[in-house]
């Protein structure tokens, strides 16, 4: 087993129908609140210039109160009130959540998306069940909180009720994959939306050095370390390369390189290093770390 | 001709160096990386695209070509696993896959397509998966609307309690007075704020009734008891002053459809009720993650009942001023989601 093929504890290892598997890390508690705020922000917003409009409309059509148009358009500035509401309710997730990012702005900002837990098709019920239960998890559990809150004299049966809500809204924080209830009926999860870029290969762009190591000087490390070294030459920080190059040079029992030669060394180190270690992956022999002795 | 040796040397040479030139990585798995690197940059074009919306900019070759470059990604990365080092290819080949994945098994009809589908035989088929708990909700409809006559009759002070206080309905008002509530709304103004007012409101109740049968269903129970026993006891009121059949008519007319997706919302919350605390040879979550996205498809039609509803209470019930007409309306409607549900699509 190599580094790579163990799991972090936020990670999911799902398998695909090719019979790939692939490593789904979960959303962070914390992100998912975030995208949360971020996607009522965004209904606040709309809501607040609804209502703005609404006013300033209905302001206008209090110069007309004798004409009984005046009443019809205010019937039917309700009628749009009443039906923006219920959309911006229930529909702002299902609409995003059935897209091909499978998230809603709140969640794309903060790099989350959901997915089907069995790694198989996201489908629509999915994405509809799991937004039913919103209304019992959000937007019940903050009446519950605030009535119980604004009454002078809260009783026990608001708080109790509050209490009840809360078991849903805090339902994320009590298992051990994050869902919430709404995951929990749809069979998803909310997962973070993989990014990265294709780097430059170090070793490729690496003119040919005139650095020979043998196999004893190579031995000493193992893919940890390999890793290590090629995190330190892509942030390319001078102080750290060459602290890294008195390291491996002391190991080894060479003269610390200096100036330019820092860069060329480690380079030509990297290089040599990860053709060892991969030649003795395609024989079967992984050398994980320093104190792993298979490859020795 | 005689150095011919060095003429073969001197070529050799050149062509190691022009070799050199093309592919200058010396490792294998970056050569193995080099040669596939083209497929991977374009697989990661079209999928940005996808994920951007932006279908229309891709051509169809593009398109065709999606799966058969996503499963070559697969490979690529099951063997750069074992055999490369290269920790930004392995995590570049590690997303692109997992976004790839999420393209080629996301959601595979737009909206409108599933719309399509649901309303020709998905909502039926839906209902009819469930219809042992709409079975038991009916049971518990009809035993709340006989429980709370029964309570009624046997002391009216339940009234209150059960159907709220009302000025214009309760015990002590006279049958003229009741008689009233039941006719003469034509007149009002405002009917379509109302219909409006009346799906919002529903429509939410419903969804919480469908929601709530994530603690054990038992909220959804107490929910179908409650608004069936104020439909026993109001029923009971108007029995009293010889308006039953009136009174039937009022509520039939939105009723028949209003109280049938009531039914299905508490069928539905009792089906995912059912599914966590009997979940039979599946695990709980499997169980709950089956019946949730069995009933999701029936709470959306609830959604569209209730909108009908909406628009029956408050356009119809209030300009059909005749009991048998409103009988007529809400029989018919009755009828057609029965038809609708349990016959349209039922053959195999």
């Amino acid at each position: 087993m190599s580094p790579q093929n163990h799991l972090r504890p936020d990670q999911r290892e799902i398998i695909t129908p090719e019979g790939l598997s692939l490593r789904l890390t979960l959303a962070g508690r914390s992100a998912r609140l975030g995208a949360l705020a971020v996607d009522l922000a965004c209904i606040g917003a709309i809501l607040l210039g609804a209502v703005l409009a609404l006013v300033y409309t209905q302001a206008g059509l209090g110069q007309w109160t004798k004409r009984p148009e005046a009443h019809h358009a205010a019937q039917f500035l309700f009628i749009l009130w009443t039906a923006l509401m219920f959309l911006l309710r229930n529909g702002w997730f299902l609409i995003f959540e059935l897209g091909p990012r499978g998230a809603t702005p709140g969640k794309r900002m903060l790099g989350l998306r959901i997915a089907a837990r069995d790694g198989a098709r996201l489908t629509t019920e999915m994405v509809l069940a799991r937004n039913l239960l919103r209304d019992i998890e959000i937007f019940l559990p903050m009446v519950a909180v605030l009535s119980a809150l604004g009454t002078p004299s809260s009783s026990m049966v608001n708080w109790a009720a509050a209490g009840w809500f809360l078991l849903f809204a805090l339902f994320p924080l009590f298992n051990r994959d994050r869902l919430r209830a709404g995951d929990m009926i749809a069979g998803t999860w909310v997962v973070e939306a993989p990014r990265a870029r294709l780097e430059q290969a170090l070793s490729a762009q690496a003119a040919r050095p005139d650095y020979a190591f043998g196999p004893a000087e190579l031995a000493i490390y193992g893919e940890y370390e390999l890793q290590t070294l090629e995190r330190v030459l892509r942030d390319a920080s001078p102080a750290a390369m060459e602290a890294v190059a008195r390291a491996i040079c002391a190991k080894i029992g060479w003269s610390a390189p200096q100036g330019d030669e820092v860069r060329r060394f480690l380079d030509a180190y990297y290089t040599a290093l990860r053709a060892r270690l991969e030649q003795g992956l395609r024989f079967g022999r992984r050398k994980v770390n320093k104190h792993d002795g298979a490859a020795r | 001709m005689k150095d011919w040796p060095n003429r073969l040397l001197a070529r050799f040479r050149r062509g190691a160096a022009q070799e050199q030139h093309i592919a200058p990585a010396t490792l294998r798995s970056d050569r193995f990386r080099q040669a596939r690197e083209g497929d991977w940059r374009r697989l990661e074009a079209i999928v940005t695209a996808v994920e951007k919306g932006r279908l229309g900019r891709l051509s169809d070759a593009d398109l065709l070509d999606l799966p058969v470059l996503y499963r070559q990604l697969a490979s690529s990365l099951a063997v750069a696993r074992e055999t490369s080092l290269d920790a930004a290819a392995l995590a570049y080949l590690e997303a692109l896959a997992q976004r790839a994945w999420f393209i080629t098994y996301g959601p595979r009809e737009n909206f409108r397509g599933w719309f399509m589908g649901f309303i020709l035989g998905g909502w039926s088929r839906a209902v009819r998966a469930i219809r042992f708990d709409i079975l038991i909700a009916l049971a518990l409809m009809v035993a709340g609307v006989a429980v709370g006559w029964m309570m009624v009759a046997h002391d009216p002070a339940f009234y209150a309690m059960l159907a709220g206080q009302d000025p214009a309905r309760n015990p002590a008002s006279s049958a003229k007075q009741l008689r009233e509530t039941l006719f003469g709304g034509q007149d009002q103004d405002a009917l379509a704020a109302f219909a409006a007012y009346l799906f919002g409101h529903n429509a939410q109740i419903a969804i919480l009734c469908f929601a709530l049968g994530f603690a054990i269903g038992l909220p959804s129970v107490l929910l179908l008891l409650q608004n069936s026993g104020m439909l026993g006891a109001m029923l009971w009121l108007f029995h009293g002053k010889g308006l039953l059949l009136d009174f039937s008519a009022w509520i039939a007319i939105h009723g028949t459809t209003e109280l049938f997706a009531i039914l299905l919302a508490g069928a539905g919350g009792i089906h995912i009720g059912r599914a966590i605390a009997f979940p039979g040879e599946l695990s709980v979550m499997e169980s709950v993650a089956a019946a949730g996205r069995r009933t999701a498809p029936v709470m959306l039609g609830v959604v569209l009942m209730l909108l009908v509803a909406g628009m029956l209470e408050g356009f119809a019930r209030q300009l059909i001023d005749s009991t048998p007409q409103r009988l007529l309306v809400g029989g018919f409607m009755l009828t057609f989601w029965l038809v609708y549900f349990f016959v349209f699509g039922a053959r195999k």
